[in-house]
């Protein structure tokens, strides 16, 4: 990097900043002047455009493009050849199974480890600390963890020594050293351990928020009548979370339905690995068939659409109370 | 999180204890000891704690190795195979050879990324959520609910017609800013900075639209019988009082585009003068997946920001990860 490159760097953020509040100014400007007829409306105008012109042509309207993409062969012809592929080609079955192996063990598995840690954790001394070694893995890229992850996987050949630490334990409990990442089909369990890593976290801070939420009466109640501490986490603290523990399960399913990012850098999808999202990136990016790209996307639409149907009523609800 | 069902979690101002901050608890219930642990409970928890640090600390103290003692050896013998050198974040920050990953361009991609990435939407997402909130209009509802429903929608729904959409209409406007100042390359940074603003949208606008609707209705109303504007409220009364929010948000939204790959690959173009470290770095562990000293040394480059923002505002990120955590 040169001076100049620098220098152009920073002009081009000075210049977009500058550029981007000359155009709020203006337009603030322009809905204070506005005509005293129909006031109102060139307000809501002025204060709505912006976001609704952004999102119908950077989201709405690619979403229903995409959605044609995806029935249009590569001769530009109507056709269900891009999902007929999807469901006859071993490689992209496989690709489905792969979705379905990780939104059904990471949500539970990170659930159920961020739950206990939280109960195991709770009112212990240092609880803070604690809570910040689980939950870091959370503020890093899934890039970074990918490379962390590799390194703990790595593998080396012969009577060489493990640098790796899984292999290492393997060897030094007497095992042969395995090549992880190559290994079908448990290289995709392996990165569901990193994803599982990441979202541990997350799941523990929410339920312990919840779990502190419970009112003691309720405990001290269920301790009055003589109940152990199992007893009181099933009959009183479970319960008692019930709402938390929906959140997190589907944020958690939703943000693994999207996993591109670790199979992207762990294996770039080779070996059996791949997911849907990292497949749309493949063939519409890298291998140019945007037909059957968009036909993935379509489908991980189709995956997240029940969660989307479920939040807009939950949402439709709360605000007809108000 | 209030973006997957809406529930009523204990995440607001001085109620939670989500930011790590140990809660006062009423004298009732340190009365009784409501601890459901025991020692294989504190051994259990010691346990988890240990194995989720372990893999980020040996990445750690491997960036501080020699090479040839990364290649050869693992990083727990770092007693029995003593070394230390700084020489791995020389190489991959500052050398000058092709051949070495030069992150230095990169971090600087990566702010310069980052920082408009989540000004813009944070600016256009405060006035739609105001207008949301304030100002009354038929059809609000139904348009309310398409942009919360967008979040959840998946951004490879966009990406193909977006890129297509960039280069027929984008591009031009580039090559023409590049002619006039020469010193700003044809590959700049505004697709990328255009495509992290939308997908931001949606999510921004909700959580400040819960925010900024909690207001006391009566202020605003005494502001408009005294004859204020929409603009003057919005400015002198409703973001001096969405602070709270803004601060998540932001911290989030910062987070999530340092920590991005995919927007970046697909509207980056992949060189120096564009491509954040994320990008880098998937690039290297693809060509150069044994070079270890490297890919330590540079993934910890890239992990410095996240740590240091999420060290010191903690509070703020968490509360704006429960807010936001089903986006992309």
């Amino acid at each position: 990097m040169t001076t100049a490159d620098l220098l152009g760097k920073i002009l081009q953020v000075v210049m977009g900043l500058a550029v981007f509040a000359a155009i709020v100014g203006l337009l603030v400007f322009f809905i204070d002047r506005a005509p005293k007829k129909g006031r109102d409306y060139w307000q809501l105008v002025g204060f709505l455009a912006p976001a609704i012109i952004l999102l119908a042509i950077g989201l709405i309207w690619p979403a229903i493009r995409t959605t044609g993409l995806a029935f249009l062969d590569n001769s530009g012809n109507f056709s269900w050849d891009n999902f007929i592929w999807m469901f006859t080609q071993p490689a992209a079955i496989r690709t489905l199974i792969n979705t379905v192996v990780w939104v059904l063990l990471v949500p539970t598995l990170a659930t159920a480890l961020g739950l206990a840690y939280a109960v195991f954790i709770d009112k212990s001394r240092g609880e803070r600390y604690y809570k910040a070694l689980v939950f870091m893995p959370m503020a890093i890229s899934f890039v970074g963890a990918g490379i962390i992850w590799r390194f703990v996987y790595e593998y080396r050949a012969g009577e060489r020594e493990q640098i790796g630490l899984l292999n290492a334990i393997v060897t030094g409990l007497g095992g042969e050293p395995v090549q992880w990442l190559q290994t079908d089909p448990l290289n995709t369990f392996l990165l569901i351990v990193v994803m599982i890593w990441i979202q541990t976290g997350f799941a523990m801070v929410v339920l312990s928020a919840a779990i502190k939420g419970i009112p003691a009466e309720q405990i001290e109640a269920a301790q009055l009548d003589g109940t152990n501490p199992w007893q009181r986490f099933t009959n009183v603290t479970v319960p008692g979370i019930r709402g938390s523990l929906v959140v997190v399960l589907t944020t958690i399913s939703i943000a693994t339905l999207k996993v591109f990012d670790i199979v992207r850098t762990m294996t770039a999808g080779n070996f059996n690995t791949s997911v849907v999202a990292n497949e749309m990136y493949t063939q519409a990016f890298r291998a140019s068939e945007v037909g059957r790209g968009s036909a993935l996307a379509v489908i991980l639409f189709l995956l997240v659409l029940p969660i989307v149907i479920y939040n807009v009523n939950v949402l439709r609800k709360q605000r007809e109370i108000r | 999180m209030s973006s997957v069902a809406p529930v009523d979690l204990p995440t607001g101002e001085g109620r939670d204890d989500s930011s790590f901050e140990e809660a006062a608890r009423d004298t009732k219930s340190s009365r009784i000891k409501r601890r459901l642990t025991s020692p294989w409970a504190t051994a259990a928890a010691i346990a988890i704690a240990v194995v989720w640090t372990i893999p980020t600390f040996g990445l750690f103290i491997s960036s501080f190795r020699p090479a040839e003692l990364i290649q050869t050896t693992g990083w727990w013998t770092i007693f029995q195979n003593p070394g230390f050198t700084l020489d791995n974040y020389r190489d991959v920050l500052f050398s000058p050879s092709q051949s070495a990953p030069q992150l230095g361009a990169y971090f600087v991609n990566s702010l310069a990324i980052a920082i408009p990435a989540t000004i813009f939407p944070l600016v256009i997402a405060c006035m739609a959520a105001y207008a949301f909130a304030w100002i009354k209009f038929r059809g609000a509802n139904v348009l309310f609910i398409l942009v919360f429903a967008l979040q959840i929608v998946p951004l490879q729904m966009a990406l193909v017609p977006l890129l297509q959409f960039f280069s027929s209409w984008l591009r031009p406007l580039q090559v023409g800013l590049h002619n006039l100042i020469p010193i700003i390359p044809e590959q700049n940074y505004l697709p990328v900075w255009i495509a992290h603003t939308i997908f931001a949208l949606p999510l921004a606008i909700f959580l400040l639209h819960n925010f900024i609707h909690e207001i006391p209705g009566d202020v605003i109303e005494a502001a408009r019988v005294d004859g204020a504007s929409h603009s003057q409220i919005f400015f002198r009364i409703v973001l001096p009082l969405a602070i709270p929010a803004i601060a998540s948000f932001a911290i989030f939204q910062f987070l999530w585009v340092w920590n991005d790959l995919l927007v970046a690959l697909i509207f980056s173009g992949g060189t120096q003068d564009v491509a954040p470290l994320t990008q880098r770095l998937a690039e290297l562990v693809g060509s150069r997946g044994q070079d270890w000293q490297r890919l330590t040394a540079g993934a910890f480059v890239s992990l410095v920001v996240p740590l240091i923002v999420f060290f010191s505002l903690q509070r703020f990120f968490v509360r704006g990860l429960l807010a936001g955590s089903t986006k992309g």
